[in-house]
């Protein structure tokens, strides 16, 4: 249970900067009325944000190509498929967890 | 595990009522991967010569999955601080998209309460209000709340239990519980896209081929979690242009 006042300086520097970004909009929209063209813009960010960390995830950046990880690859397609099917958060992250334990131990 | 997967379902199309238990029950879905993760991290952790009261103030103060994973190992790997302060704020920047979407929906509430919000949201906070803001087409604080704490505690709780059993579980990757987040975001994804319209639906699609294809380009020239960033700032622009 120790920590050194250099590594607390060193968190609390990483908190403000992760803290700065989740803020500071909600200030922002509280003082000046965003424009219609970036409420439109705004709508398409939850699928733009959640398919590019989807996507992020199977890509392999390691080699000189970048290519498509085969584990996450192969987990993507029933993990896609529980999605769809049961529309359920709890029940798709279990069906993702289940495949990628079964590649691993058994593959 | 059986109730959740009703509510997801049958939210009605009117808005809930704006309470704090119901935010909690709403947060229930995204538990599982925030133990996980935050179960991950605690025993990546010590393994990273971490201690448990280090483990313990970077998931209270800093509170970034990615982020925590990314100080870990630049930690170990001996980089100034320099390097991972601004790592640390690359990495998070998508939050301020995150934000500048949801923020709309609370500016009847103070400003403080505002920052309070703000403080707590996460890639999976996020993706549950923007799915309930899809169908019911408002927020309440008092829901966001009870959301945003209950994330918050169970992320703490879970990465101090991953510190403390992690001398003892040399190998967590072998469990698959890394990949509880990549699940995550695809059944949020596909939650989001379960919200719109038939016509709405093919703009997303194509959208969604556009971020594949920018993203797999983009991963060529910088660090990927400023490429999901860019990526997702361009395939916005692209989706205001293209809409009917």
């Amino acid at each position: 249970m120790t920590t050194t006042f250099m590594m607390f300086l060193l968190i609390l520097g990483c908190a403000f900067v992760t803290w700065l970004p989740r803020v500071i909009p909600f200030i922002l929209v509280r003082n000046i009325e965003l424009p219609k063209v970036v409420l439109r813009w705004l709508q398409f960010i939850p699928v733009c944000i959640l398919s590019a960390l989807v996507f992020q995830s199977l890509f392999n950046t390691e080699g000189k190509f970048v290519t498509l990880h085969w584990e996450s690859t192969i987990a993507f397609v029933p993990t896609l498929f529980i999605a769809l099917w049961t529309k359920s958060l709890s029940k798709t992250v279990v069906a993702g967890v289940l495949t990628v334990a079964v590649l691993r131990n058994f593959f | 595990m059986t109730t959740e997967i009703k509510e997801v379902k049958d939210i009605p199309k009117t808005a809930t009522e704006d309470s704090f238990i119901q935010g909690m029950k709403d947060c229930i879905p995204t538990l599982l991967g925030y133990i996980s993760i935050g179960f991950a991290f605690g025993v990546v952790g010590i393994a990273s010569n971490l201690s448990i009261l280090e483990i313990f103030l970077l998931s209270a103060l800093v509170y970034a999955g990615s982020a925590q994973f990314i100080f870990a190992g630049l930690y170990v790997a001996g980089a100034p601080m320099s390097v991972i302060i601004i790592t640390t704020f690359i990495v998070n920047l998508r939050h301020f998209l995150m934000s500048l979407t949801v923020a709309p929906y609370f500016t009847r509430y103070s400003a403080l309460r505002n920052v309070g919000f703000g403080s707590l949201l996460t890639d999976e906070t996020f993706g549950v209000a923007v799915t309930k803001a899809g169908k019911e087409k408002q927020l309440g604080g008092r829901w966001m709340d009870g959301l945003n704490l209950t994330a918050y505690l169970t992320w703490i709780a879970s990465c101090v239990v991953g510190g403390l059993v992690g001398n003892w579980i040399p190998n967590p990757e072998r469990w698959g519980l890394d990949y509880a987040l990549v699940a995550m975001f695809i059944a949020l994804l596909v939650l989001n896209l379960a919200n719109a319209s038939k016509n709405k639906l093919m703009h997303y699609i194509k959208l969604i081929g556009c971020v594949f294809g920018i993203l797999y380009i983009l991963s060529y020239f910088m660090p990927s979690h400023l490429a999901v960033l860019i990526t997702t700032i361009i395939v916005a622009t692209i989706g205001v242009i293209t809409e009917k």
